[in-house]
């Protein structure tokens, strides 16, 4: 459905996007990581065709984004970075605006705006004008109008910025809905969202990507990922250490928190798996050595912790020096 | 242009006209223009005491009226969508650049003519005073009408580079009083001194000053309603590419 070749865009002398490359399919909803000003928004407004990139090629539905402008933004539907909308105007005004836009008049039009407002809760506040609204309506009546057409393609930046718990949850589940029949990308900040929501995800740092896969696959690119967290009751941490120092798969231990009753610490295995063989064997020396195992299971890696990683590498501390 | 081009430009310019009328800016541009034109018609270019019956000395201070209130009204076009980020919203609608450019100073010129055909009741006060000649006071509508939509593509093309309505506004009054001051002597007398001849001839014909006047004694010719067209033509087309540079690389 999108199609993204080497996209690169530059700002005066500042390169925003460096050569970006995906592709999103139907019924895929891919989630843009990243630190701010990590070319984020640039990518997508190239996408939706504001802004014209410098080089490379950008296609949805099979029409290239520079030569068939109106044929592929007729396919899409984009929530731009902050949700601007037309403060003046009520939000039924608004979406009857854009409907129009998208070609819709009459009974149609009125269809189209009724389903959006039900599907975005806004029917509270449809003849309210948006200047008055509070920002998490504001957000939803430019939400709206990225859905009010249906599109087969939606661009979300940061949708849920500003919404409280409630909204975000419901913002969330609606685009999974959504990501069942389209191709979503949308970019965000907060990382359990990707988890929760994405079906591959993608760190851009400094306008490249530097990594991509699905969650699950970037998480076990983080430390911790696969490692066996331990908590035993009333064993000292040198005698742990020195028990599972038997262990020929592990790599090292970690004492993590050691008092008088409890000592938790974690294994890390020479090679990552999740199969839980690992621990498994871990298990086996803890009862032989008769401890009493409060706790024991593999991790499976945090995705904000591989983002510290991957984005700002010098700055994370390790969980152990590494001498 | 087809339908669906038509029909864009259309919606385009009907929002931006309601939002004219959502916002107080509507009812005091017109106001203020009604107030002004009588003041400087009645007290100022002694409407009475010319004993004609013309409206020459209503139209006569259009160009200096205006001056002012047209980048008033045209000031907010783009910047105003810049400022709000709603330009990104607009450009990625399935509508081309122009649709969005003309649909918007389309509306606004409508807007411009609403408040220009309210002076109406100074035709009937001639009509009723005395014998005026119709046909130029008509051309005196169409002139003002043109004059109107040269200074607002002038003000759309002050809107489109930058997002501050205040530079917007001035940048646009000093361009459109330039239109006015390239023909006199003043601003020609300083081009003349080192400026090649067919630099001042060409600064001097940019003014709107003869081709205003020509239109007010009811000389509707081609060549000034071209002079006219052009300007708004020019300025939108460079609307239209300031636009866009934001947007290429």
């Amino acid at each position: 459905m999108i199609k993204v070749e080497n996209l690169r865009r530059t700002f005066g002398p500042k390169v925003a996007v460096d050569g970006i490359s995906f592709e999103v399919e139907r019924g895929e909803v891919l989630g843009f990581l990243g630190p701010n000003g990590a070319g984020k928004s640039t990518t997508m407004r190239m996408i939706t065709g504001f802004l014209t990139p410098c080089s490379g090629k950008i296609s949805i539905g099979g029409f290239d984004v520079q030569e068939n402008p109106i044929a592929s933004k007729k396919l899409v539907g984009y929530l731009p970075e902050n949700a601007p909308s037309y403060t003046d105007m009520t939000v039924q005004g608004f979406l009857g605006f854009t409907a129009e836009l998208r070609g819709y008049r009459g009974s149609e039009k009125l269809k189209r705006v009724n389903r959006v407002l039900e599907m975005c809760f806004l029917e509270p506040v449809r003849h309210q004008s948006i200047e008055t609204l509070s920002k998490g309506y504001k957000h939803r009546t430019c939400f709206a109008q990225s859905i009010i057409h249906d599109p087969d393609v939606l661009i979300l930046d940061e949708p849920t910025d500003g919404l409280d718990p409630n909204q975000k949850f419901e913002v969330r589940n609606l685009i999974r809905r959504m990501g069942e029949k389209k191709a979503i990308i949308f970019s965000t900040h907060i990382l359990e969202e990707v988890e929760a929501v994405c079906s591959k995800a993608m760190i851009i740092d400094r306008g490249r990507v530097i990594a991509n896969g699905t969650p699950e696959e970037l998480k076990m690119r983080s430390q911790r990922a696969g490692a066996v967290s331990l908590k035993v009751e009333k064993v000292s941490g040198e005698s742990l250490k020195s028990e599972l120092a038997k262990l020929s798969t592990a790599e090292r231990v970690v004492i993590e928190d050691e008092t008088e009753t409890r000592t938790s610490a974690l294994v890390v295995p020479k090679q990552k798996t999740m199969n839980g063989d690992f621990a498994k064997s871990i298990y086996n020396i803890a009862t032989q050595a008769g401890w009493k195992i409060e706790q024991i299971n593999t991790e499976a890696g945090k995705l904000d912790e591989v983002f510290r990683e991957i984005t700002m590498p010098d700055t994370v501390e390790m969980t152990e020096p590494k001498a | 242009m087809n339908k669906e081009s038509f029909a864009n430009i259309a919606t385009v310019a009907k929002r931006e006209l309601t939002g004219y009328f959502s916002s107080p800016v509507a009812y005091v541009v017109i106001i203020i223009f009604l107030l002004l034109t009588g003041f400087f018609t009645f007290m100022v270019g002694r409407f009475f005491d010319t004993g004609e019956a013309s409206l020459a000395p209503f139209f006569i201070w259009h160009p200096w009226l205006y001056l002012f209130l047209v980048p008033a009204v045209g000031m907010r076009l783009w910047s105003e969508e810049r400022r709000l980020g709603t330009i990104e919203l607009l450009l990625t609608m399935p509508i081309t650049t122009w649709q969005a450019i003309v649909g918007k100073f389309v509306a606004s010129w409508a807007f411009l003519t609403l408040a220009l055909m309210l002076t109406f009741p100074l035709v009937l006060t001639v009509a009723y005073l005395g014998n005026p000649d119709l046909g130029v006071i008509f051309c005196g509508y169409i002139g003002s009408f043109l004059l109107a939509g040269s200074y607002l593509a002038v003000s759309s093309m002050t809107s489109a580079m930058t997002r501050n309505q205040v530079i917007s506004f001035i940048v646009s009054v000093v361009a459109c009083l330039f239109l006015i001051l390239a023909g006199w002597p003043p601003v020609t007398n300083m081009l003349v001194e080192w400026a090649p001849s067919w630099l001042v001839e060409g600064v001097a014909s940019l003014s709107v000053m003869p081709h205003f006047d020509d239109i007010q004694r009811g000389l509707l010719d081609s060549s000034d309603v071209f002079y006219f067209l052009s300007v708004i033509v020019f300025c939108l087309f460079t609307t239209g590419v300031l636009i866009r540079s934001e947007r290429g690389g």
